[in-house]
């Protein structure tokens, strides 16, 4: 799993380089996360509202758009931040930057 | 047992839960006081940042506004959620790497600067102040409402309560009795919420109700043996009142992205809600108590924009056409319209003198209802403001919408008890997380860090009690004197937080160059720009009409923030970079490993 040294629990500082490629790799992460974000709220919730409205969800009364701003979007940031949770919990393990 | 009795009852028990809970779970060290000896669990955190996030706003008002507005009432519903999400991701693990106490900590060492620590300072107590006070006077509603006491002992057993607690249990005191509170007022929401949603779509979970058909006990008679879902029929009952379809918005789509905007940072950047990611013992646990106290939130906020729907149909329903005297075998208003008339938050102005309530598109009266003293002919409050220009004659206070619908459902009596205890619930929590801001940001940010650095731990946790102390006093004496601008300010406060403090944080863990210069300049352009275009528009009478694009003062935070960027790119070029021990902090606090080492000791 890990790349660097692994000391158990007193472990070596890494190098700098190390650093950079973990923040790299977060960024990334960061990026992807809130491109998801965006696209839920700004973009299905608000900027693309009315043709999202012409499609109704099978089964309710919801037009997809109004759903989306009014119930959808906040579905999706609890999944995200769960999932950005536990994808970071494994980042920070390969990279042997974790907690205790 | 009446209302009142169940009242007294429920909010009691309540009360006594907190105070036992304070009593338990005393603060002894500045560390217990201001971040709870970094020894909460993230799910307990969670709730009680939901408590403390959610407001007298969130659980009175929210649900109205969204009744009232239809699709626009997503600009709060993605606004306040959306923010946590920018914490989760950009700022909570960050910060609880960095240790300290609180936001001007950060802001001052990161910055190097005593000057962007004052900054800091005022503007988190700025922020909380105006906050607060709208806190308190929903107690005093909700105290006067259900327990009939006058508004002002309502106020001052509030702050006796929250006196109580916050002075005595500082952030380890409040975040458990927060969690207590979370617990009352999701319960006594969510019944209310699903007692409609059966009797209105024969569906236990509101969320689903929604978006489904009409049915149940009053459902089926709203839709007259058709078949018809919930949305489509409120639809038609908006269209054919002259309101805008329910589902479709009236505000323009750039306002919509400026709100929501400004909500989201505003959000993410407000003091009291990021001192609470402090208080956990790892990185890791700031993130996901971040996900936590979302998941608890969107129990609420999933909701609210059922419960709007829902109250909206009922509400068209029950008084549109009615006769406001009681007169045999036709529709006539229920107990509830008169009860409410009473407290002020409803009136009825018969413009055509048919003795019928008719509720159209446009503002019956020329702003709140001014009441003489003297009854009409069929026994109503005359008003001495009745707007001549339109048809409508039914003036109705967003507020009523979740504080009369167990009435207006007629739900049994401990239900109605519950949303009072509720109600006190959402205020007092967020009333203490807020009180808890001020008096540290006068102890620590200000006694200990720039004026008297020699004081003592025990001295500065009597002074962060005293100045707790006197932040009750002072938003006690609002709640009782509120100033009229209450509603404006809150616009203030998610701009204010939008434009100075998101940006300075993010900038701080994203920008490793990024100086003292570039973002106290920032700051100080963010600040003064929102600030200027919110006064402008709030209190010197400026109108829609001369809005820039259309940007209505909520959303204008959302372009302050953008300018605080610019501003701090630009000027940090022509600058000197920080010193390298402020960049090796920087690196230091973008991994999460060493969380545990003594650097929040000083």
């Amino acid at each position: 799993m890990t790349t660097e040294s692994k000391n158990g629990d007193d472990r070596a500082p890494h190098s700098s380089e190390h650093a950079t490629r973990y923040w790299k790799r977060n960024l990334r992460l960061l990026f992807a996360f809130l491109a998801v974000w965006w696209v839920v709220s700004y973009g299905a919730g608000i900027l693309w509202v009315d043709a999202l409205d012409k499609i109704t969800i099978p089964g309710t009364g919801f037009p997809l758009g109004f759903w989306f701003a009014q119930q959808g979007s906040i579905y999706v940031f609890v999944a995200l931040i769960f999932l950005y949770t536990w994808t970071m919990n494994r980042l920070d393990k390969e990279f042997d930057v974790h907690e205790d | 047992m009446d209302v009142q009795t169940w009242t007294f009852l429920i909010v009691g028990a309540t009360f006594a839960l907190y105070i036992g809970i304070a009593i338990w779970s005393r603060a002894s060290t500045t560390g217990d006081f201001y971040i709870a000896g970094r020894g909460i669990h993230p799910v307990v955190n969670g709730m009680a940042t939901g408590a403390d996030w959610m407001s007298a706003a969130s659980f009175i008002s929210m649900a109205g506004l969204i009744s009232f507005m239809g699709y626009d009432g997503a600009v709060y519903l993605m606004g306040w959620t959306g923010g946590y999400v920018l914490l989760a991701l950009l700022l909570a693990p960050y910060l609880r790497k960095f240790g300290k106490f609180t936001v001007p900590d950060f802001v001052g060492d990161r910055y190097y600067s005593t000057g962007a620590r004052i900054v800091a300072v005022v503007c988190a107590v700025f922020v909380s102040f105006t906050y607060v006070a709208g806190q308190m006077r929903g107690v005093g509603v909700v105290f006067s409402r259900f327990l009939e006491v006058d508004i002002n002992v309502g106020v001052a057993i509030g702050m006796a309560i929250v006196f109580f607690y916050a002075v005595l249990g500082g952030m380890k005191g409040i975040t458990y009795t927060q969690a207590a509170q979370y617990c009352v007022l999701i319960f006594a929401y969510l019944v209310p919420a699903i007692f409609i949603s059966i009797l209105l779509t024969d569906h236990l979970i509101p969320q689903i109700g929604f978006g489904g058909a009409l049915g149940g006990a009053v459902g089926s008679q709203v839709a007259d043996g058709s078949t018809i879902k919930l949305l489509d029929k409120l639809n038609q009952l908006n269209t054919e009142l002259g309101f805008a379809e329910y589902t479709s918005g009236k505000k323009s789509t750039l306002d919509v992205l400026c709100i929501t905007g400004a909500l989201m940072a505003g959000t993410a950047g407000l003091p009291h809600v990021i001192v609470r990611f402090y208080t956990v013992p790892k990185v890791r646990d700031a993130r996901l108590s971040a996900g936590w106290a979302l998941f608890f939130i969107a129990i609420l906020y999933t909701t609210a924009p059922a419960v709007a729907a829902f109250a909206r149909t009922n509400l068209i329903e029950t008084v549109s056409e009615a006769n406001y005297a009681q007169v045999e075998g036709e529709k006539s208003i229920p107990q509830w319209f008169k009860t409410w008339e009473d407290t002020g938050l409803l009136a009825w102005v018969d413009k055509n003198n048919d003795g019928k309530v008719q509720y159209v598109a446009g503002a019956a009266l020329a702003g709140k209802p001014s009441f003489t003293d003297q009854r009409g002919s069929h026994g109503e409050r005359l008003v001495s403001n009745g707007n001549p220009d339109t048809k409508n004659e039914l003036y109705v206070d967003r507020d009523i919408i979740v504080l009369a619908n167990p009435e207006i459902a007629d739900l049994p009596a401990w239900v109605i008890a519950l949303v009072a205890a509720g109600g006190l619930a959402a205020a007092l929590s967020t009333a203490a997380g807020l009180l808890l801001v001020v008096s540290t940001s006068i102890s620590h940010d200000l006694l200990k860090r720039v004026f008297v650095p020699s004081i003592t731990e025990k001295q500065e946790l009597l002074a962060a009690r005293v100045a707790a102390g006197f932040a009750v006093m002072i938003a006690g004496y609002f709640g009782i004197n509120p100033p009229g601008f209450v509603a404006q300010v809150v616009a203030f406060a998610f701009g204010l937080a939008a434009s100075s403090f998101f940006p300075a944080i993010i900038l701080g863990v994203f920008a490793k160059k990024a100086n003292r210069e570039g973002v106290i300049s920032g700051m100080l352009v963010g600040i003064t720009f929102t600030a200027a275009y919110i006064i402008y528009f709030k209190f010197m009478g400026g109108t829609p009409d001369q809005y820039w694009f259309g940007i209505s003062p909520e959303g204008i935070g959302a372009l302050g923030m953008v300018l605080n960027f610019l501003v701090a790119f630009a000027v940090g070029r022509f600058t000197p970079p920080p010193p390298q021990e402020v960049q090796e902090m920087v690196e230091h606090i973008r991994i999460p490993a060493g969380s545990s080492a003594p650097t929040a000791m000083h």
